[in-house]
């Protein structure tokens, strides 16, 4: 590979591992890193993933980043939002998404930020996350990990469920992955505690618990896994061709 | 049988603190014609359900809505809403927030006729927090789950924007996804739809039309001819967002003044005129993800 290997192909690559075996279910990247990831997961390690393309219909091939001729997407099926709200009441669906806060029970947060009744930001409304957090597992990409989203106590309103309450779910619930700018992440320590399986170049251990509004479990403090010349060869080539993945950091 | 009604015909229906369902989702297939008439008559302290974008921003904008249920508001494109944004943060508005899921559950439930529907959907969440009223209800078979008990969510009027409908109220949406629309006539005392085209029945093309047709013509009080209805949101096939007018609506939330009297106020034709015309809405490619 002529180019250096950017923070955006190292947080595709990282965060394309939510999907693996987990066998032929719907999977949905909201934002731009997570529809990447999806792709790449169904490009290399789990073709059988069922993919829509942004909007009604579920596509044979990811759909790649910017412009495309639409007549040329192999349509398979159909995934109104009726469906999906169907399908992921059955559980055959991971998610990765982008909460504007998450805290130390795995409870995420993207309705609103300070006082309830009248907030200081008013976000989109809990959407489908009470919904998707209860019915199936998810996994997590944080762009800007800081203590303002890796918040300190409790998120400012619980829009997903977290690991206290697992018992409340139909036995899917989880957090398979967190991704974010720093390092790779997951629930798994005792206690599903918060834990650090992999660190970005250039991170330090200092810097993830700086950053961290609740303790964090230092697992392992090897770096993150390099994309492979397969998955950099996906991501560049095929799922984003022009580019549209420096935007996240501005690289 | 002839079902064909005005803008001031639909606006007329309403009374204060009524409870009305907007078909539609986001920025996609929204009775933006009849909201922007809603907007300029005397109607306020209404009970507003919807999946929302600019129509429950336009009537925050306008002081309409009294309470809002909802799960979301967003344009798509631009994520957050500004006018919703601004009536939320200023403590304008009553939210009975829900997840997407719950919505569709209260609204199957009122199309029902049933008290609630049983979901596990809002449990270990802020949503039963911030809805006190919400109930639970146990499972009377051997796993005795306790659920939440999703109450009925009944309208007084639901509002929809469809492709074609002929006189009698056979309506068809012929965008690929039709979202939670049938729910809301079912859920509705009396439905409105504003209709992309107005056409005789044979014209909606007997059984290869019919598969569009989403719910029956009994469920439909009146229809109103809106070519174009939709903008500035979208309507699968015929056009997409207009995500340059959906900026300047949203920049409005500042100083509302200019957006207004650009845009607002005016009949359903001199508002389409004023975005420079049928061809031009017509001619919005629709949106790629």
């Amino acid at each position: 590979m002529s180019e250096s290997i950017s923070l955006a192909e190292i947080c595709i690559s990282s965060s394309s591992k939510a999907w693996e075996g987990e066998g032929e279910i719907l999977a949905t990247g909201i934002g731009l890193i997570p529809r990447i990831a999806a792709g790449l997961a169904k490009l290399t390690h789990n073709p059988d993933l069922m993919m829509t393309d942004g909007e009604t219909y579920l596509i044979s091939k990811p759909a790649p980043m910017g412009k495309r001729d639409i007549s040329l997407d192999q349509v398979e099926g159909y995934m109104s939002y009726s469906r999906v709200f169907e399908n992921l009441w059955g559980g055959k669906r991971h998610a990765m998404v982008t909460p504007t806060q998450i805290d130390s029970f795995g409870q995420t947060n993207i309705s609103a930020i300070g006082d309830y009744d009248s907030p200081k930001v008013q976000l989109l409304g809990v959407r489908g996350f009470p919904g998707n957090f209860i019915n199936h597992k998810n996994s997590i990409f944080i762009p800007n990990h800081s203590v303002k989203t890796f918040v300190k106590g409790k998120v400012d309103m619980v829009s997903g469920m977290g690991y206290q309450n697992k018992k409340l779910s139909n036995g899917k619930f989880g957090i398979k992955l967190v991704v974010t700018n720093l390092g790779v992440f997951d629930f798994n320590a005792e206690n599903n505690n918060l834990q650090l399986l992999s660190l970005h170049p250039g991170v330090s251990v200092d810097d993830v618990i700086e950053n961290t509004g609740f303790d964090v479990i230092i697992k392992s403090d090897q770096p993150t896994i390099m994309p492979t010349s397969d998955e950099l060869t996906c991501i560049r080539e095929v799922l984003d061709p022009q580019g549209v993945r420096n935007s996240i950091f501005g690289e | 049988m002839d079902k064909i009604v005005s803008h001031k015909d639909v606006v007329d229906q309403l009374s204060n603190g009524m409870t009305i369902g907007v078909g539609g989702w986001g920025a996609r297939r929204k009775p933006m014609s009849l909201i922007r008439e809603i907007c300029q008559s005397d109607i306020k302290d209404l009970t507003v359900v919807s999946y929302g974008g600019p129509d429950v921003g336009l009537l925050c904008a306008h002081k309409k809505i009294k309470k809002l249920i909802f799960g979301f508001v967003s344009l798509d494109m631009i994520p957050l809403e500004s006018h919703f944004r601004q009536a939320r943060q200023k403590n304008e508005i009553e939210v009975m927030e829900l997840d997407e899921g719950m919505v569709q559950w209260g609204l199957r439930a009122a199309a029902m006729n049933l008290p609630f529907l049983p979901i596990r959907v809002g449990l270990g969440t802020d949503v039963l927090k911030h809805n006190p009223e919400l109930e639970y209800v146990t499972s009377p078979y051997t796993d005795a789950e306790k659920l939440v008990a999703m109450p009925a969510l009944k309208l007084d009027i639901a509002l929809i924007h469809v492709n074609k409908s002929d006189e009698k109220g056979n309506t068809q949406i012929i965008g690929p996804d039709p979202f939670f629309d049938e729910l809301f006539a079912r859920a509705a005392c009396k439905t409105f739809v504003s209709s992309e085209e107005v056409v005789s029945t044979q014209e909606l093309g007997g059984k290869d039309g019919s598969i569009f047709n989403r719910f029956e013509r009994s469920l439909v009080t009146g229809v109103l001819h809106a070519p174009c209805g939709a903008h500035p949101t979208s309507c699968a096939p015929s056009y997409g967002f207009d995500i340059e007018h959906l900026k300047e609506y949203s920049a409005a939330a500042k100083s509302f003044d200019e957006y207004s009297t650009k845009y607002l106020n005016k009949t359903h034709q001199e508002y389409i005129d004023s975005i420079g015309g049928s061809e031009t809405v017509l001619n919005i490619p629709l949106p790629q993800f």
